[in-house]
């Protein structure tokens, strides 16, 4: 008895339960804290696009993550979103944001929902010839139809002048923060609910082995096709945001072949599968440039032609690709999950049935 | 009719270095699994190579030789620091880490050469060549011809070298090949440096046409859809498929693109690829994947 006790005293219970609310405590705090300790540059240049980064790495690891389908074309869906916004706001009178951005987002799913109809009957890589095909077609279809950007002469769009949330100005950086936090605690927190439940899991066995998975009477084409819908729905969002929120006029090229890349990127890094992996790989993705640049600038003084930096940089996200594929394929979120249970501790390895099977030709 | 002739044998001409390109990653494919998606960075890096070292005032035989000698360098460090650690991982891992190693050797190659454009001379006159009132052009004639004097090469070393028979084994079963004690380390050396000659020789004939540029690497994408429409497995039908989507992006530009506003290269042949994949997924020549669970 005696001894039970020492035990339990050596490790109190309430310790274990503490870390989540203490993490979730400290963010929370942190995040409304922001606008009253960042400066005004912090919040529009690297927290606002890191908090909709976040958001995209999360719409692509429902798709990519949790259900195994490979998707080149992020940007695409992105930018449906963000030209839908402003197509609605442009074109309805009166119709309040956030019901523009569901909509933008539901037009988004629903041009996920059509570039992934091949994925009905094929997998692995070969999506991403049709995920592709839509960043093409998009690219080519937003920059050639007049209609989409109101015939401006730089065929950029940009919202209308006065737009308001709930009181909050879409036009001072405060209110596009909020705004933005709202969305993407609200996004974010359906997309747990939504992984942790049925539908994540169909999704995970569909990833995980999706023949297996139609043998056990999962629905896999239709799976497939829903985790298609879902992720461009919140990646449209997340373009619209990126377009009005961020940038606060944009074009095609803002969402170009490389945005989809670094989303991808933003996933690989922060951890496939998980939702916390998202925002890691955002945090790092949008500090890594600021820290090169850092560097640079002590180390070499700042006589580093722009040119040369971009493909330092550039080199230096493909070697961390392959050493996080090799070494890590979780990325940061169990990284940082062993770092909190200590060396020994932490959950044990996820192993993916179709990385343990010996074939490697699909 | 002379036209669409023209048209026709123009992107006829064009789709053989398509063709060249799609080469590159059917043999990798063939031989690991592995959907390469450094092709184009690795074309753009031989091509930067062999213009760097020809500025410099080196012949153009040493040029060529040192550069494939770096190539089959590089192959051999991909196979030893990618290839070997993820061994066994699933097809997803091994398509992300190209990407990943498409970003190293494009900011390697740019950062130590710069990124500006140069100008590559092969000596082949570009003068249009006449047959009756049909206009071909010269240099597309010369490219056309090395692509296929390459897939005869190609076709003999597969066909009647000890190594190609190899190479067939492991792309056919590669747990029999291993037990039947095929280094399959150094196939895949083997099989590496070949995709990355080719992507030189690919890389030179784009780059004469089009300067050598950061541009070059996004051949890999206009490979993409070829390999889609001829089937990843199957040599031939890359050929093939190189020629589909060459000569329907031609015609579909001329015929078609006036009334969509033009510019339709830039995503016609992934269109053709989505009909293929809807229809029939496993390209013309390529073999149906069977799954077993």
């Amino acid at each position: 008895m005696a001894g039970l006790s020492s035990r339990s005293g050596a490790q109190p219970l309430p310790l274990v339960i503490a870390p989540g609310i203490l993490v979730l405590a400290a963010v929370t705090a942190l995040v409304l804290a922001v606008p009253f300790l960042a400066s005004e540059y912090w919040v529009n240049a690297i927290i606002v696009p890191f908090l909709i980064l976040a958001l995209a790495g999360l719409g692509l690891n429902l798709l990519t993550g949790f259900a195994g389908q490979l998707s080149l074309g992020s940007g695409a869906f992105m930018m449906v979103g963000a030209y839908a916004t402003y197509a609605l706001q442009l074109r309805v009178p009166g119709l309040p944001l956030p019901v523009a951005l569901l909509l933008a987002g539901l037009l988004a799913g629903a041009a996920g929902l059509l570039f992934g109809l091949p994925a009905r009957r094929i997998k692995g890589f070969y999506l991403i010839v049709s995920t592709l095909a839509a960043q093409f077609f998009f690219e080519w279809l937003f920059l050639k139809v007049p209609w989409f950007y109101n015939g401006n002469p730089s065929a950029t769009i940009a919202l209308p002048h006065g737009l308001s949330v709930f009181g909050l100005s879409a036009e001072n950086p405060h209110g596009r923060y909020w705004l933005t936090l709202g969305t993407v605690a609200l996004l974010t927190l359906l997309s747990a609910n939504l992984v942790r439940g049925q539908t994540g899991r169909t999704w995970t066995a569909v990833r995980d082995m999706d023949a297996a998975a139609a043998v056990v009477g999962v629905q896999t084409r239709s799976a497939k096709l829903q985790a298609f819908f879902v992720s461009s729905f919140v990646l449209g969002i997340a373009g619209a945001l990126w377009a009005f929120c961020y940038l606060g006029s944009a074009s095609v090229q803002s969402f170009g072949l490389a945005r989809s890349y670094q989303i991808l990127f933003i996933i690989i890094l922060g951890g496939l599968g998980t939702i916390r992996g998202a925002f890691l790989g955002a945090a790092f993705v949008s500090l890594l440039p600021l820290i090169l640049d850092w560097l640079f600038q002590h180390l070499l003084s700042g006589h580093v032609d722009e040119g040369l930096r971009q493909n330092i940089q550039k080199a230096i996200f493909g070697l961390l690709i392959i050493g996080f594929l090799i070494k890590e394929p979780e990325g940061l979120a169990r990284l940082l999950a062993c770092l909190f249970a200590g060396p020994s501790g932490g959950r044990p390895r996820r192993r993916n049935l179709r990385d343990l099977n010996q074939e490697t030709k699909p | 009719m002379s036209l669409f002739l023209e048209t026709l044998i123009g992107g006829v001409l064009a789709g053989t270095l398509y063709a060249l390109v799609a080469i590159g990653f059917v043999l990798i494919y063939k031989a690991s699994g592995v959907f390469n998606y450094a092709q184009g960075s690795l074309l753009l890096f031989g091509a930067l190579t062999f213009v760097s070292l020809k500025e410099t005032g080196v012949p153009i035989a040493a040029a060529l030789a040192v550069t494939a000698g770096l190539l089959i360098v590089t192959a051999v460090a991909i196979e030893r620091f990618l290839l070997r650690p993820l061994t066994n991982r699933g097809p997803l891992t091994l398509f992300m880490a190209t990407l990943g190693l498409s970003y190293l050797v494009e900011g390697v190659a740019q950062g130590l050469m710069g990124s500006r454009v140069r100008a590559l001379d092969l000596g082949i006159e570009d003068l249009p060549l006449f047959l009756g009132d049909i206009m071909i052009s010269r240099f597309d004639l010369v490219a056309a011809g090395v692509a296929v004097v390459l897939v005869v090469a190609l076709a003999l070393l597969f066909h009647r070298t000890r190594i190609g028979i190899q190479l067939r084994g492991v792309a056919d079963d590669t747990r029999a090949a291993l037990s039947l004690g095929i280094d399959i380390h150094r196939i895949w050396q083997i099989v590496w440096a070949v995709a990355g000659l080719v992507g030189l020789v690919a890389g030179l004939l784009w780059g004469a046409r089009q300067g050598v540029q950061f541009s070059l690497s996004l051949v890999v994408l206009k490979a993409l859809p070829v390999l889609i429409i001829g089937g990843f497995t199957s040599i031939a039908g890359a050929i093939v498929g190189g020629i589909v989507v060459g000569a329907g992006e031609s015609l579909a530009e001329t015929y078609v693109g006036p009334f969509l506003g033009g510019g339709i290269t830039s995503w016609f042949a992934y269109g053709l690829a989505l009909a293929f994949l809807l229809v029939r997924p496993a390209g013309l020549l390529g073999e149906r994947p069977i799954e077993r669970v």
